[in-house]
């Protein structure tokens, strides 16, 4: 692979105010996206486990109601009613906390939705510890682990408001089942309405040869932080966007292991199976350099604010700092 | 012609090769289950036979019947249900849950043309049925769903989930099916853990109950009948039967629920049913074709 390769797309992030990003809810970008499928294609249908208003799917059970499935609270029927519409050609689209969407209907996942390989479309609302006060019951830090161990899922990981529509969007021309998972509170948004979105194909955020940070979620945004903190120090930090964690883009890794020669992954998820395991088991096979993994080290959550949450867990811009200064110096052989 | 509408001499004929068919399938797959495979012989032939409109030559037919075996583990029963109908050749049935053949332990969609949904975790294919169902309901498509359960399922916390959503969208196209043959595998369900009194449990949920003799082709029909015409609700038709029932030594014992004949007792039981393990054996090699198996005046 030639070292010259150029970088498609391009950088993204040096037109966005990382001192005060604009703030907008993943989750609307989710109910928002619905809304554009409903209006472009009428197989797609919407199921909610009581909670329209949460997940925004509101917004389509408004414009459509006849397409539009109350279950109940009743989560392990939700997905496998979504696999019977599925296996009479609708596209089913079902929406709950992703703490229930992954772990209390994972059987029904597994057996029913991925072994028969229907495309159904799972929306885990409430994603990471950023959901705060609710506390460790309804923060979701284990759904990479959990959907990516399973035969013909794809894992998709939005870092804002667009690109979670525009990831719902593309989830519809999938043929495969496909589980998207997003926030609860308003988070910055670092890419706009043209920024490209192919599921598998990871965005580079930022340039940069010293190390590379791979992100997904709302830690793209504390990437691009750390690595705005680097260049003042005159350290090039490549941040790229690994959106979708099944399948993963492994080019990209390969490319940035061999150009950069450190990483460090970042995610609002537990440290087991996540995007950093991903990303590690595409860097050991193919180009071994220096890792080091910013997420949450095993353990539950708890109440709290976003901000405090995410400082307490060690998952902020001043951790990955200071995990790319570990990397550096195991680069450099200290 | 999609629905058989098989008369009831000649339903009684099949289901007695099917039983067949089970037994020497399970005698060359050392492998399998015998009892459940066994006591919904009779109303898996009803349905493939007379009740569902299904085509094994258009397995895409949008205005076939969608049916959904819930209880995967009975494959033996599902596997020569398909074959005599059609769905591929009585031959593939000794390959059963082989690494060569495509018949799977519990059904699998990719493996066996034919399947809808793969399944094997209890507790599950109502709620697919449902989806199912309503997704038909949406598409102004007058199909039915038809969906077998067992009655140690009926312990899943699940099947009731579905059967509230069935209710309250009021799915009168939604059938459902289950074997009760009182035994489970670790013994009398009611030991187990008691679903009593079932047919008041599912009324209870807004569901229309029929019951009858699982092993009467005539009052399986009925059955059928009852729930076809049957408006504004879901329907359950509780089978009443005997686990292994057709096999002298399987009948109303727990024991037989998960495992298979050895190569002498399916020698006594096709003794019982009226053939042996060698001509039996003979018909499943000789059909290697894709279509409704011989019937037994010929072929027996």
């Amino acid at each position: 692979m030639s070292k010259t390769a150029p970088m498609s797309p391009p950088p993204r992030a040096a037109t966005i105010d990382l001192a005060k990003p604009e703030m907008k809810r993943t989750r609307e970008g989710f109910g928002h996206g619905l809304v554009d499928l409903g209006e472009r294609n009428p197989n797609v249908v919407v199921l909610v486990g009581d909670l329209s208003g949460s997940t925004n799917v509101n917004f389509f059970a408004e414009r459509f109601p006849d397409r539009f499935v109350q279950v109940g609270i009743a989560e392990q029927n939700m997905m496998c009613v979504a696999a019977g519409l599925a296996a009479v050609g609708k596209i089913p689209y079902l929406a709950t906390y992703g703490a229930f969407a992954s772990c209390r209907s994972a059987d029904q996942m597994r057996v029913t939705v991925a072994y028969t390989d229907l495309p159904v479309k799972i929306g885990g609302a409430h994603g990471g510890i950023s959901v705060g006060p609710d506390g460790a019951t309804h923060q979701a830090m284990e759904e990479i682990a959990i959907v990516r161990s399973i035969p013909n899922m794809r894992m998709i990981v939005p870092c804002d408001y667009y690109e979670t529509r525009k990831a719902t969007v593309a989830a519809a021309d999938d043929p495969h089942p496909v589980y998207i998972r997003f926030g609860r509170e308003p988070v910055p948004v670092v890419t706009d309405a043209e920024t490209p979105f192919t599921i598998g194909k990871a965005n580079t955020m930022r340039e940069g040869r010293d190390l590379a940070i791979m992100a997904c979620g709302v830690m793209v945004y504390e990437a691009l932080v750390a690595a705005q903190a680097l260049a003042a120090k005159g350290i090039e930090a490549r941040v790229i966007n690994l959106h979708t964690l099944k399948p993963i883009d492994a080019p990209v890794i390969v490319r940035a292991a061999e150009e950069c020669g450190a990483i460090v992954t970042a995610e609002e998820h537990q440290i087991h199976g996540g995007l950093g395991g991903a990303v590690a088991e595409v860097v050991v096979r193919t180009r071994p350099v220096p890792m080091e993994f910013v997420a949450v080290h095993d353990r539950f959550g708890r109440s709290g604010k976003q901000d405090e949450l995410m400082a307490a867990f060690g998952i902020k811009s001043p951790d990955i700092l200071r995990a790319a200064e570990r990397v550096l110096a195991r680069k450099r052989g200290g | 012609m999609p629905r058989l509408d098989t008369g009831i001499e000649a339903l009684r004929e099949r289901a007695l090769m099917v039983r067949r068919d089970i037994i020497t399938l399970l005698a060359r797959a050392q492998s399998g289950h015998s009892g459940g495979p066994l006591s919904s012989a009779d109303l898996g032939t009803v349905l493939f036979f007379h009740e569902m409109n299904v085509d094994p030559d258009r397995l895409d037919d949008p205005g076939r019947d969608l049916w959904h075996f819930s209880i995967g583990h009975v494959t033996p029963v599902i596997y020569s249900l398909m074959a005599e109908r059609g769905y591929f050749p009585l031959r593939d049935l000794l390959g059963f849950r082989s690494f060569e053949g495509h018949l799977q332990g519990h059904p699998s969609k990719h493996d066996t043309p034919g399947i809808e949904i793969s399944s094997g975790s209890l507790g599950q294919g109502l709620s697919v049925s449902c989806g199912m169902a309503l997704g038909s309901r949406m598409d102004g498509n007058p199909r039915r769903v038809y969906c077998v359960m067992g009655d140690g399922e009926q312990q899943e916390g699940q099947v009731w989930e579905a059967a509230m959503f069935a209710a309250h969208y009021k799915l009168d196209n939604l059938c459902g099916v289950i074997d009760y043959n009182r035994k489970q595998i670790d013994g009398d369900v009611q030991d187990v853990i008691g679903i009593a009194p079932l047919g008041d449990k599912w009324r209870s949920f807004g569901w229309h109950v029929v019951e009858c003799d699982g092993h009467d082709v005539e009052g399986i029909l009925r059955a059928f009948d009852e729930a076809r015409a049957t408006r504004g609700r879901p329907s359950v038709i509780l089978a009443h039967t005997v686990m292994g029932k057709g096999v002298s030594f399987m009948e109303d014992d727990y024991r037989w629920h998960g495992v298979p004949p050895k190569p002498e007792q399916a020698e006594q039981a096709l003794r019982e049913l009226g053939t042996s393990l060698p001509e039996w054996t003979k018909r499943l090699e000789s059909h290697a074709a894709k279509a409704i198996a011989p019937s037994a005046n010929g072929a027996a």
